[in-house]
């Protein structure tokens, strides 16, 4: 008896004093907020998804860049024709899929044509919606025509949506992925971590790091304390905006925060009154302070922006003035608009802090204005059920984090239900417009109609809160798409 | 006997099928579509039509639960939404780890629970009963996971002798999964142990104001002798109803535990599932809860027969 107490003493303290080892220099653990439902990026919207994927296992014919530009990938370069209808894309050979197979013109013949054929299930299948025909010219060649010149295309061409898949995986991806990139999938402990390896077969700029984990973490305090204790030594991007002051504070960090494409908004239902008066609209933007909105849900991370545009991009205008904090002429404009002693309303919040916070503050400032606006908290698959698909809301908040979305605006029966002739012709002329300059004018304009119009009321730019051990390099600043590019991610000596 | 256990037996099944229909109607009408969910705010119509099909869910409800319950049956628990992996490798996996969890913590409460309620009551009323008791009070009123995140921040961040959470799984070697397990059974155990050990006082009091215990110290036997062969037997029962609850609870109830600890149990999984209306994930879960929980409720009347020999002749 006594021995066998002695002997479970041992254990118990050899467990606890076996310290914690230390990560090799060439892996790195990464923590994640969400996991995603699967890890095939041509069939799911989840952001968790192409957080893993993206450059990393899988490539498109182009690639999106650090700055939101376009890089060539597997297309080592393209022609377009003078009509700006046709693309020749030229590919990169001796290119092999991880489980061994050629890469070839037919491949992505099969991909583009999966993805916009009549059994896709591809979430942004509207991104193939220009193309007419694709054609295999030689194992390295491909033509793809389009209906009519479009600017976005090759853009369109580097989401994770467009990745190039092989028929021989494309069923399997989902548990198995098996792509073209630097690192190929290792293993997947559900509800745990998704490890990636160096892939030592790849065609261009081989990874620098061997390893990769993604661990899941959800809680914001459990971040905190793992990003502390060395159990993960990256958090791209942050869930915890309350400790960031922490990390700022300590040198084993840092701490980088950059900008995503994620436009807040707080959407209101256009058709539906008093809604339906852009005097209304104009009162309730004017009633909201951006400032004490971002430091109050935010912790102070985000930028105000005025109209529905990425502050990064080059064809940005700033329009907060133009709808600046201003109770007086919100009240005003409420007299003008016939609810001088306001009215109730809802405001329904899907779950992420920046709207469930984010709407109290709202709701607090809308009765400054005589607006009651009751909350109404619900899930997402409440909220793509009710007030997306449905549109049975009133207002609610919304990031739209998918990049190159302005056009959203000019979609029919899309849950604003904002409905302008003027603006659907401004979204047309953009997509027909190739040369640059001539395209910023347009964004210019499409900016500062929507800052007169207010479909919604714009508030702030997701930030991207990355931190992460001050030792390594090479990690986006910003996030321009969703993504956790590893590739060329490294420790420093 | 044989009809008793028939009789318990029926009884069991009855109630899993009305709880499968219960579970499936109620799953039915929560609003949200997995396919929609999954596919997000870019998508078509036809792409999100597509991915229905491609999930089954276009075919008639009566169709879905008959196909769902025969294949319950057959020990088939249908395919994830989500994953598009098998239910029940699913579950396999999380109770791999809530299971052990459950069981390291309810070992570890009635380790800590039993002593600690029989010292109180032996000396109820002296200042150790006082301050055992209090401590347990306070076990009670604090909030495992603000507790756990105590415990985080002692050993994983300031001594390092501990991971922060996660599981490296079982097949990363048993010594670093059973210290993964640590803290989180740690958190979990106290404020059971200390219901537990309150539980255990008062029904070591209760039996220790009966005639017999008197009479068993007339004719002579010492207080120790008491205490352990008379009273601590009868006092059991109690103990072991609350024992079985908690078990219940541990297993699936410890979600905020997993989420402090980002633990792949069973209770994240179900919280997931709900999320992104996985409602099959759901469904499978809930289904092995019930019948986990109609196991265990047999099982701690079986105890009780045996802490209890008077039961054992009735049936």
């Amino acid at each position: 008896m006594k021995s066998w107490k002695l002997a479970v003493a041992c254990v118990a303290i050899s467990l606890v004093m076996s310290s914690a080892s230390y990560a090799a220099k060439t892996d790195l653990v990464l923590g994640i907020v969400l996991e995603p439902p699967h890890l095939d990026p041509t069939a799911g919207a989840a952001a968790a998804i192409d957080e893993i994927v993206y450059a990393n296992i899988f490539e498109g014919l182009t690639r999106i860049g650090p700055k939101g530009n376009v890089l060539p990938a597997l297309a080592e370069s393209w022609t377009q024709s003078d009509d700006g209808k046709v693309y020749t894309f030229k590919l990169h050979k001796d290119v092999k899929f991880h489980d061994g197979t050629a890469f070839d013109a037919d491949d992505v013949k099969f991909s583009l044509d999966r993805a916009r054929g009549d059994k896709s299930t591809n979430a942004q299948k509207g991104l193939f919606s220009a193309i007419d025909t694709v054609n295999v010219v030689d194992p390295l060649t491909v033509k793809v025509a389009l209906k009519q010149p479009s600017g976005d295309f090759l853009y369109n061409m580097g989401w994770g949506d467009a990745v190039i898949v092989a028929p021989e995986s494309a069923g399997t991806n989902k548990d198995k992925p098996v792509g073209t990139g630097p690192f190929k999938f290792d293993s997947w402990a559900k509800g745990s971590q998704i490890v990636i390896t160096k892939n030592a077969d790849y065609w261009g700029k081989p990874a620098l790091l061997d390893k990769a984990t993604f661990r899941v973490i959800p809680d914001p305090a459990a971040a905190t304390a793992a990003l502390l204790a060395g159990d993960v030594q990256a958090f791209p991007v942050f869930p915890s905006y309350e400790t960031i002051s922490q990390f700022q504070a300590d040198p084993r960090f840092k701490v980088v925060i950059g900008t995503t494409e994620g436009e807040t908004v707080l959407g209101m239902n256009n058709k539906k009154p008093p809604f339906d008066n852009p005097k209304v609209r104009q009162a309730i933007t004017h009633a909201i302070d951006r400032k004490s909105l971002i430091d109050g849900a935010m912790f102070g991370f985000g930028t105000p922006i005025g109209s529905f545009f990425p502050p990064h991009h080059p064809a940005y205008i700033d329009l907060t003035a133009e709808t600046a904090y201003d109770p007086e002429l919100a009240k005003k404009l409420m007299a003008e608009a016939g609810h001088p002693d306001g009215f109730k309303t809802t405001l329904k919040l899907p779950p992420p802090t920046y709207a469930r916070r984010g709407g109290e503050i709202i709701a607090a400032e809308l009765r400054e204005i005589g607006i009651e606006a009751e909350i109404i908290p619900v899930e997402w698959a409440q909220w793509l059920d009710q007030v997306f698909k449905n549109k049975d809301y009133d207002m609610t908040i919304v990031s739209h984090t998918e990049p190159n979305d302005l056009n959203i605006f000019s979609r029919d029966d899309y849950y604003f239900n904002y409905d302008s002739p003027a603006f659907k012709d401004l979204i047309k002329q953009i997509d027909a417009t190739s040369d640059g300059a001539e395209r910023t004018g347009l964004y210019q304009q499409a900016q500062k109609l929507l800052a007169k119009d207010v479909p919604a009321a714009f508030l702030f730019q997701l930030p991207k809160t990355g931190i992460w051990d001050a030792k390594i390099e090479g990690l986006w600043e910003n996030g321009p798409i969703q993504a956790n590019d590893l590739t060329s991610v490294k420790w420093l000596d | 006997m044989l009809s008793y256990a028939t009789k318990r037996a029926l009884i069991a099944i009855l109630t899993l099928l009305a709880a499968s229909l219960v579970v499936f109607a109620m799953l039915e009408i929560v609003p949200g579509d997995p396919a929609r969910l999954m596919l997000g705010m870019n998508a078509t119509e036809d792409a999100v039509h597509n991915l229905q099909e491609q999930m089954g869910l276009n075919q008639p409800l009566a169709i879905r639960y008959f196909s769902w319950l025969g294949g319950l049956l057959t020990g088939d628990l249908g395919k994830s939404y989500t994953y598009s992996v098998p239910v029940f490798d699913l579950i396999k996996e999380r109770v791999a780890v809530s299971l052990p969890l459950a069981v390291i913590s309810l070992a570890l409460s009635t380790l800590i629970a039993l002593p600690v309620g029989i010292f109180a009551a032996s000396k109820r009323g002296k200042f150790s009963d006082t301050l055992a008791m209090g401590v347990a009070q306070v076990g009670v009123a604090i909030p495992n996971f603000w507790f756990a995140l105590l415990l985080v921040y002692l050993f994983a961040v300031t001594l390092r002798l501990v991971p922060a959470g996660g599981f490296p799984g079982w097949g990363a070697g048993f010594g670093v999964s059973l210290k993964s397990l640590i803290l989180p059974s740690i958190a979990l155990a106290l404020p059971q142990a200390a219901i537990l050990a309150r539980i255990t006082r008062s029904a070591l009091l209760e039996v220790l104001g009966e005639d017999y215990i008197r009479t068993a110290r007339a004719k002579g036997l010492s207080r120790r002798q008491v205490l352990y062969r008379h009273a601590l037997r009868n006092a059991l029962i109690p103990v072991l109803t609350i024992l079985g609850l908690q078990f219940a609870f541990l297993l699936a109830g410890t979600i905020i535990i997993e989420n402090v600890f980002y633990l792949p149990g069973l209770g994240r999984l179900v919280f997931q599932a709900i999320t992104q209306r996985d409602l099959i994930v759901v469904e499978g879960v809930v289904m092995l809860l019930i019948a986990t929980l109609v196991l265990v409720n047999l099982l701690v009347d079986l105890s009780y027969a045996i802490v209890d020999p008077r039961l054992r002749g009735r049936s």
